[in-house]
């Protein structure tokens, strides 16, 4: 990884530089969240290492100061993960309405336990604490979509749907 | 209450949240002749009001917005935060203001900006409303292509600008000093106060950190008068307020309903009642999670507001109402939210980090019915030890929980614990 084209190619540029439009030039380091969250995508839904020390590098930021907030903030991921992230939620509210249900289709669909990443590469099932949709519930959130109201069935018959050959 | 009282007439979205449509619903009338009122007029009708924060904790936010300076020094700007960071469990109200009804909040956020004397504003969305966020942002968009925001906004001569910034996943950054240095670019760690915000806050300068729908209430507050919105419920207790109703009701929704509404006529008439009917209650947590949950009997004639719940021992938070039938194992549910307390400690404090794992084991425990006889007396002494003694409520926060279980349901724990011949594992 050299230099800040590498990191931020192409349209990604300007929309880095948006996002530092935000803060004070004094402030830079603001941006430091937003800019991972775009690194992240454009890497995969991940954060390997040398990108972190990266977007550090972009914003005059110790690496040490950059890594840990890829560990302290829970959207940040420092392994690879499938193509669809598929995070159901477990806090009460969800629980109460059968989130249970919807995380025991996923796992006997996907034939994963809550951690763990199919061997194609395509789902990545982790259980994630309250979503802030509890009105909704059961809520799973993939990639950046909510998907409300699930049951079991519904849960499997939207991995099936998104099984097979990658796009593109 | 009276349709004509609704502050959030689109909170269920059906109708447009765009520009046109929010002006057709009285959004951006005239907002020139409020910006024009000033900072001393803006704050008196809002403290006159009554309003508190919607937030959680309930302070008057006339008064809050008091403490910031009169005039910025020189070199140093004051700041609003709107705190959109919505995810204490059982909550989800200022997502529907996001996404269906967000000139509100971007009215209020200008209008508020102007009683604290501020011109920029920052909005903190919580990472995971990726949608409601794109919603926000177009809004925004909007609004500055109206002239409504930026320099000269509304044609009122202030300058403002308002900034979306997006979280990355951290409960903790809802409490404002956590959502301070979130917002600066670290870790959500809350600050000792004092200082408080309004004297050091953002990069040090003047701040004032605001929820969502309280800032979304101040255009309909400047418009209709105080006394309007303090003549909506009981003193102290005033205006209107959004309900979330969660768990074990026919329809769970959130609702705007005036404030004290009785708590069954709020779960029959908006949430279509408690499943199988009321006498099937078997306990309410009543303001989010972090609000000790009571047992049915004391939710025949409970008053929804701040001083109802916290005469009922509980508190209205953010009211976020978890209802829970007579089918659920209270001692998991209230597990559940041990869990969450724990795997959202931000690690700072240590009667926090340690305790609230403790809590979680030992409420695991209970659940698995492999509690020892002792551990009803540590879940009381690690509670007792992490409450009052961090730097932020989070601690507090993970204590009540457990208290309010261990004040309504010992009995239940007690059938928990291993070899006692009354509890049989389902």
């Amino acid at each position: 990884m050299t230099g800040d084209a590498d990191l931020f190619p192409g349209p990604d540029r300007d929309e880095a530089e948006r996002i530092l439009g935000r803060y004070p030039q004094e402030h830079r380091q603001s941006a430091v969240l937003p800019l991972l969250d775009l690194a992240q995508r454009r890497h995969g839904g991940w954060l390997p290492a040398a990108v972190v020390d990266a977007v550090g590098d972009y914003l005059g930021m110790p690496s040490m100061r950059v890594r840990e907030l890829v560990t302290f903030y829970s959207m940040f991921h420092d392994r690879p993960v499938g193509r669809y992230l598929v995070q159901v939620c477990r806090t009460t509210p969800c629980w109460l309405r059968g989130s249970d249900e919807v995380l025991a289709a996923a796992r006997q669909e996907l034939g994963i336990a809550p951690g763990e990443t199919t061997p194609d590469g395509d789902f990545t099932l982790i259980e994630v604490e309250c979503l802030g949709a509890c009105a909704d519930a059961p809520v799973v959130q993939i990639n950046d979509d909510f998907h409300e109201r699930l049951d079991g069935g519904q849960m499997r018959a939207w991995i099936h749907a998104h099984r097979g050959p990658k796009e593109g | 209450m009276r349709d004509a009282d609704r502050v959030f007439p689109n909170l269920d979205g059906t109708a447009d949240p765009g520009l046109d449509a929010a002006r057709r619903r009285g959004d951006w009338d005239d907002t020139r002749a409020l910006v024009r009122r000033g900072r001393e007029a803006i704050q008196g009708t809002i403290r006159d009001s009554g309003l508190r924060g919607r937030g959680g904790a309930g302070f008057s936010t006339g008064l809050k917005w008091s403490f910031m300076p009169k005039e910025p020094a020189p070199g140093r700007p004051h700041y609003l935060i709107v705190n959109a960071d919505e995810s204490e469990p059982g909550t989800c109200k200022d997502r529907e203001i996001l996404r269906h009804e967000p000139h509100k909040l971007i009215e209020g956020t200008l209008l508020a900006g102007v009683g604290i004397s501020a011109h920029t504003a920052y909005i903190y969305v919580r990472g995971e409303f990726e949608a409601e966020r794109r919603c926000l942002e177009a809004a925004i968009a909007e609004c500055y292509a109206a002239g409504l925001l930026g320099p000269d906004a509304c044609e009122s001569g202030h300058d403002f600008d308002i900034h979306v910034h997006r979280g990355a996943g951290a409960y903790i950054c809802g409490e404002e000093t956590g959502l301070i240095e979130s917002l600066e670019g670290k870790k959500g760690f809350p600050r000792l106060k004092p200082p408080f915000p309004a004297s050091a806050g953002l990069w040090g300068y003047p701040t004032t950190v605001n929820n969502v729908e309280t800032i979304a209430a101040v255009p309909a507050i400047l418009r209709r008068g105080a006394p309007w919105f303090g003549g909506i419920g009981r003193p102290q207790n005033t205006g209107t307020k959004l309900f979330c109703l969660s768990g074990h009701v026919e329809r769970p929704c959130t609702v705007e309903a005036e404030m004290g509404i009785p708590l069954r006529e709020l779960i029959e008439e908006c949430g279509g009642g408690v499943r199988g009917g009321w006498d099937n209650l078997l306990a309410v947590i009543p303001g989010g999670s972090s609000t000790k949950v009571l047992p049915a009997s004391a939710c025949d004639n409970l008053q929804m507001d701040f001083d109802g719940l916290r005469e009922a021992g509980s508190a209205l938070g953010t009211a976020g109402v978890i209802v829970m039938d007579r089918t659920t194992d209270i001692v998991a549910a209230i597990a559940r939210l041990s869990h969450f307390y724990w795997h959202e400690s931000c690690g700072q404090c240590t009667p926090c980090r340690e305790g609230t794992g403790w809590v979680s084991r030992i409420m695991d425990r209970f659940v698995a019915g492999e509690a020892a006889p002792s551990d009803l007396d540590t879940l009381e002494s690690v509670c007792a030890q992490i409450e009052g003694h961090t730097i932020c409520a989070l601690g507090d926060a993970a204590a009540w929980p457990v208290q309010g279980l261990l004040a309504h349901f010992r009995d239940e724990l007690e059938q928990r614990v291993a070899g006692s011949s009354r509890f049989l594992a389902a």
